[in-house]
């Protein structure tokens, strides 16, 4: 192997200057001249028909432009959604969830839009509401969607010709379903009659909101028939794609760009505010129109799936499993945006990477009328999860078997199919087990404290779809250009393929620079998420650069006319036969002579050979916790947090380790505070106080990130993706090292200080610790 | 909309304003002054991206009006570094790859910043309480808590430095 000098290396993040002075530019700080800012008015009702809106009271107010409605948009296509075009941009005819946008107010100053809002009068029919998976699927439950959305005008177009399109073939049996996603092999009702245990778990996971910080905003304006969009999209190629539908307009004459974003977690996935603040635009004549939500309209906009699971699983003796039977149901709110593709992951995603020879997972996805779901890192791996461990957990107790080696013995090995058709375990799996386990440690009890510890695993189908692309220019000084769709969540991304970039160019990082998603000026990238970045955008730049490198040996060629023998690049310097050299610039300058030029080089990955097998890698989580809990008052407090970052080359080891305890501290707010509160037609916590993230005297007391690096993933050095893994297997783990503590087992999150109390209440009344016993509580939060 | 004139000091610049009474201090700087350094999330005091320094002290900018910022000393973000670079706890922040999105930065450097300043050695679990009111969704705070006590040191150095010479 050969020596790297940047890869490997923990170098400084390139843009942390920028964001510790205050100088880095996010979507929010952009201003345009003559720029106008836009309120949206919402619903106040759960289900309604409008009867009409009053626009006058609003229009009288000094500095108020414009108000649009839903009916106002006639000459576009009024709505969105990369899976089912479902989404009205505005409502049109109804309203299906308390805080819909049914107007946009525009103004000369945001503080007028904001007192111009509640001057629009809706005149609302009422109708009857849905607020949970049950009543929506009763049998005479009201339809929320009458429509089947077959008017959408690309419809025709073929699987990949209009790319805001993900695949998902949606099916529905139910007026009321979203979604139904099947996935199964052998005979699990046969398995089931010859087993030796039948272990059952039902779980609920709660609504979870990301709380990106920075909440969602656009500014949108029309420039010589182009729009132009600057957003906090995580996926600007996506979001151009659903406004140009709208619009009518072709790809080249939508511009989406996206600078430094607040926070993404999957929640700034697919499009979200960016057809409002455009259609705010095109209402005023194209004027730039600047649109920001707080965090309460935030949380109304997007928050992750509820869900309710069922698993039943039959096991041998020895711990094997037999069969296993999911029954899934997805709380997915009044509209799908990606909760098709959540259903269709968590379908893929509950049972666990395990060897499961006969397999039945039924699940839905279902409208009520709530705010809509959609990503959130993890997506459907994290509610899956739960169940498919929990469960695992029981199995262990009740048949006597350490619960790491009833995985042992059930975790496939390398090489082995999880999934049939679908890409061979690229990890080792009980390696990565072993050494986690190893870590993890039950730390000395204090005085009168319960202590437990749990631990997980997950191996999700991450990657998403490979198609990425990237362009990389050779400067006429030698320095050179990164250009890459890959937004700038925070991960990383800016540093990782800055280093790939110098590391294959062998140049300093300081004559790097990346420039990221702006669809009109860098290239081509599908998503920003599924922790594909480092994998599927690194290959690219990877080979761009190598595009680059054969091009400038080409060049050199040319420029020493003379040069019979081999030419190639080694450390930043061209080297030629007869010991003759020159530098990179050299190259450039000497090829296009006096005014100099540059030398471009693309890369592209796309599904097709090594790559076209899905998924492009598995995304590996493995975490351990311990938990000390107060048996006075049920708070929990982590001591030990313990993950494996199977990441196959760690590019930037410090930036996996920040990916890993980033994703579990999201992963133990998830399950220990966080879950959204509906109180009637309305989200009693839609708040940073009453909806409680981990604080910084939360974090555990101890956290330890092992790093495992086999070079076995399909990026650039042999990397493989990390950001969501160490969020999958959180919430099994610490359920786990609860009921060790307390002798119940929890089927409800988030395991509030309230809910624990009451399970070691109930373990107190039963005599208890009696294993398998099984709390179920669902009182008040 | 009543207006009210205020003269105030901000990054070390007189600045005078008339501004609407309502107007809160994070929408004077951000929108009027183009400071969009500090920033804006929960909107209600709990978060501390909107942190910055009125007369040496901490403040939420996001639950103070700009009106009463009359005769103050404002500074933000940008006040801090200098022509010669990033403070301390700046360069600290880089060194310890404290940050991801970085959204919430600006504040955690403000409320560091403070914290130095009133106790320059602090424990784990001082920098932790004197931190509760700023949120971070990325890091998981470790790396915060490693670049407050990494900054403690290399200033506590600069200044026995500073001594000797």
């Amino acid at each position: 192997m050969t020596e790297r000098r940047i890869v490997g290396r923990s170098v400084p993040r390139t843009d942390a200057v920028a964001k510790v002075t205050g100088a880095a530019v996010y979507a929010v700080d952009v201003v345009m001249p003559d720029m106008l800012h836009a309120k949206v008015v919402r619903s106040d009702r759960a289900h309604a028909r409008i009867r009409g809106v009053a626009k006058d009271a609003a229009l009288a107010v000094p500095g108020v432009l414009a108000v649009v409605t839903g009916g106002d948009l006639t000459g576009l296509f009024p709505r969105f959604g990369h899976i089912v075009a479902d989404h009205a941009i505005l409502a049109i005819d109804k309203v299906r969830y308390y805080g819909e946008p049914v107007a946009l107010v525009i103004a000369t100053d945001p503080l007028i839009a904001r007192d111009a809002v509640p001057l629009v009068e809706v005149d609302y029919e009422e109708l009857p509401a849905v607020m949970d998976v049950s009543a929506a699927l009763a049998a005479d439950a009201p339809v929320l969607h009458e429509d089947d959305y077959s008017d959408v005008p690309d419809a025709d177009t073929p699987p990949g010709g209009n790319m805001s399109r993900t695949p998902v073939k949606v099916t529905s049996s139910h007026p009321n379903v979203a979604h139904e996603s099947q996935k199964g092999w052998g005979d699990v009702d046969v398995a089931f009659t010859d087993a030796h245990r039948i272990v059952e778990t039902t779980v609920h996971h709660p609504m979870l909101y990301a709380y990106a910080m920075e909440p969602y905003n656009a500014v949108a304006r029309f420039v010589e028939g182009t729009l132009e969009v600057v957003s906090t999209a995580q996926h600007p190629f996506m979001v151009a794609s659903d406004l140009a539908r709208v619009f009518s307009l072709p790809l080249s004459h939508v511009r989406v760009s996206v600078p430094y974003v607040g926070g993404g977690y999957g929640s700034k996935s697919y499009t979200k505010v960016e057809p409002l603040t455009a259609v705010g635009s095109w209402a005023v004549g194209g004027r730039p129109v600047k649109l920001v939500l707080d965090v309460e309209e935030a949380i109304y906009t997007t928050r992750a799936d509820s869900a309710d699971i069922v698993v039943r699983s039959a096991f041998a003796a020895d711990g094997s499993i037999l069969a296993r039977d999911f029954e899934i149901t997805l709380d997915t709110g009044a509209y799908a945006d990606n909760s098709p593709l959540v259903l269709d992951k968590a379908v893929n995603r509950c049972f666990g990477p395990y060897r499961i020879p006969n397999l039945r997972v039924r699940g839905k996805a279902v409208y009520t009328s709530t705010s809509p779901a959609s990503s959130y890192r993890g997506f459907g791996a994290f509610q899956g999860n739960l169940a498919g461990e929990t469960n695992i957990d029981q199995a262990a107790e009740q048949l006597g078997i350490d619960p790491a080696e009833i995985r042992r013995r059930n975790l496939v090995h390398r090489g082995e199919r999880l999934i049939p058709g679908n890409r061979a375990m690229d990890a080792d799996l009980v390696d990565d087990l072993d050494l986690l386990v190893a870590e993890l440690d039950a730390g000395s009890s204090g005085e009168g404290r319960l202590r437990g510890t749990g631990f997980g695993c997950a191996a999700t189908d991450a990657g998403a779809v490979p198609s990425s692309t990237a362009l990389v220019k050779l400067l006429s000084d030698g320095s050179v250009l990164v250009l890459t769709g890959s937004s700038e969540l925070g991960q990383g991304s800016r540093t990782v393929l800055a280093q790939i970039a110098a590391e294959e160019l062998g140049v300093g990082m300081e004559r790097v620079r990346v420039l990221q998603s702006d669809t009109a000026t860098t290239v081509f990238e599908r998503t920003t998420g599924a922790s594909r970045t480092t994998t599927l955008s690194g290959l690219a730049v990877q080979r761009a650069c190598r595009d680059v490198i054969e091009r400038v040996c080409l060049a050199a060629r040319d420029v020493w006319t003379d040069a019979a023998g081999p030419i190639e690049v080694r450390d930043g310097t061209v080297h030629g036969p007869g010991g003759r050299s020159m530098s990179l610039a050299e190259a450039v300058q000497g090829w296009f002579g006096p005014g100099g030029g540059e030398i471009l080089g693309q890369g592209v990955v796309r599904r097709t050979g090594e790559l076209a097998e899905l998924p492009p890698f598995w995304e590996i989580g493995m975490v351990g916790v311990s938990l000390e809990i107060d048996p006075d008052t049920g708070v929990i407090e982590v001591d030990q947090l313990v993950t494996v970052a199977d990441v196959g080359c760690a590019i930037n080891p410090t930036l996996v380790e920040g990916q890993d305890l980033g994703a579990a501290t999201q992963g133990l707010g998830g399950t220990i505070t966080e879950h959204l509160v509906y109180d009637g037609i309305q989200i009693a916590n839609a708040n940073m106080v009453e909806y409680r993230v981990p604080r910084i005297t939360d974090r555990p007391r101890r956290f330890r990130s092992l790093i495992v690096e086999r070079a076995d993933g399909p990026g650039p050095y042999g990397a493989k993706g990390v950001g969501e893994g160490a969020r999958n297997p959180v919430p099994g783990a610490v359920a786990a090292a609860v009921a060790r503590a307390v002798g119940v087992w929890p089927d409800t999150l988030p395991l509030n200080p309230e809910r624990v109390w009451r399970l070691i209440q109930r373990a107190k009344s039963t005599g208890t610790a009696s294993p398998g016993s099984h709390g179920s509580d669902s009182g008040p939060q | 909309m009543s207006e009210t004139l205020v003269r105030t000091t901000v990054n070390g610049r007189p600045v005078e304003a008339r501004i609407p009474n309502r107007m809160l201090l994070v929408e004077f700087l951000r929108d009027r002054l183009g400071l969009t350094g500090t920033k804006v999330s929960c909107g209600m005091q709990v978060c501390g991206a909107c942190t910055v320094f009125v007369d040496e002290r901490p403040v939420s900018s996001c639950g103070v009006l700009a009106c009463d910022i009359d005769g103050a000393d404002v500074v933000t973000v940008e006040g801090l570094a200098t022509d010669d670079g990033l403070t301390p706890v700046q360069q600290a922040f880089v060194d310890c790859s404290a940050l991801q999105c970085g959204f919430c930065t600006p504040g955690f450097v403000m409320m560091c910043t403070a914290l130095l300043r009133k106790t320059p050695n602090p424990t784990e679990e001082q920098v932790a309480h004197h931190l509760e009111g700023n949120l971070c969704r990325c890091t998981g705070y470790e790396p915060i808590v490693e670049a407050v006590m990494h900054a403690a040191e290399s200033m506590s150095s600069a200044e026995s430095g500073t001594r000797h010479d």
